[in-house]
């Protein structure tokens, strides 16, 4: 991901702040609750995408469903988005914030 | 309804079960392929915005993402249709991998339907179901209601028919 772009007449002062390193701030991965999604199942896939003990995935899931959003995982943009992607394709409803 | 057989998940479907499976499998693929509309709240549904307060983020992660992720479920609904007997009733056994297809897949086929028949977090299936034979029997909401439920029988049995998973963490 490129940063904005900055606009052309910026003063030169402007302050860098692409030299920030964008992976030194922590990103978080989000799955919200679902009216559809079986508890079981996303317990399961909790379990495969995150290697997960079946008793985290099932707290980490009553917590989704008891507060209707949960951070499932948390680290580098590019990682959270990974997580958000897959998470997608087994139907979980995930969006990547800043933590 | 599956169950646990060795290495495998089985279950032998009547030929009306097998129809509507292929049916809504194959629903699944046509919204995914010719008919593919980003306005339609059923692709929203299974393309979420990854960052719903920035667009632009959002549009740019798609345009990286979203073949593949299309893809996947294609194959994964295509994996329900190769599985199933052609036309009549039969016995369906799944390995691991094929199970976890069927799962995913079954999850999109509800999710699709979820979001069509409006179902919310206190939606009563067994009331809204007695409530719609009440208006109509013959209904289509009957029919789409009576197979969602189904549906999602199925996917828990075949959550219940899967050999434990491997924990890593």
């Amino acid at each position: 991901m490129g940063g904005m772009a900055l606009p052309q007449v910026a003063p030169a002062e402007t302050p860098q702040i692409e030299e920030v390193p964008a992976d030194d701030r922590p990103w978080v991965t989000i799955v919200w609750d679902d009216p559809v999604n079986l508890m079981s199942y996303v317990t399961w896939v909790f379990q495969k995408i995150f290697g997960y003990s079946h008793d985290k995935a099932e707290q980490l899931m009553m917590d989704v469903h008891n507060k209707g959003k949960a951070v499932v995982s948390s680290g580098a943009r590019e990682r959270m988005e990974m997580d958000a992607a897959q998470l997608h394709g087994y139907g979980l409803w995930a969006t990547v914030d800043r933590g | 309804m599956f169950r646990r057989n060795g290495n495998q998940c089985v279950a032998t479907f009547a030929i009306d079960e097998v129809r509507v499976l292929r049916k809504v499998a194959g629903e699944v693929v046509g919204l995914l392929m010719d008919g593919f509309d980003h306005t339609d709240p059923v692709v929203g549904r299974l393309f979420p915005d990854i960052y719903p307060d920035r667009p632009d983020d959002s549009a740019e992660f798609r345009l990286y993402t979203e073949g593949d992720l299309k893809t996947g479920k294609i194959d994964q609904a295509g994996a329900i249709l190769a599985a199933l007997p052609d036309d009549g009733p039969g016995e369906v056994r799944l390995d691991g991998e094929e199970a976890e297809a069927w799962l995913r897949a079954i999850n999109d086929a509800r999710l699709a339907m979820g979001t069509r028949l409006d179902i919310q977090g206190d939606t009563d299936l067994g009331d809204e179901l007695d409530e719609a034979v009440v208006r109509d029997p013959a209904s289509s909401r009957v029919f789409q209601l009576s197979v969602y439920a189904y549906l999602g029988y199925l996917q828990e049995s075949l959550l219940n028919a899967l050999p434990e998973i491997e924990e890593r963490h």
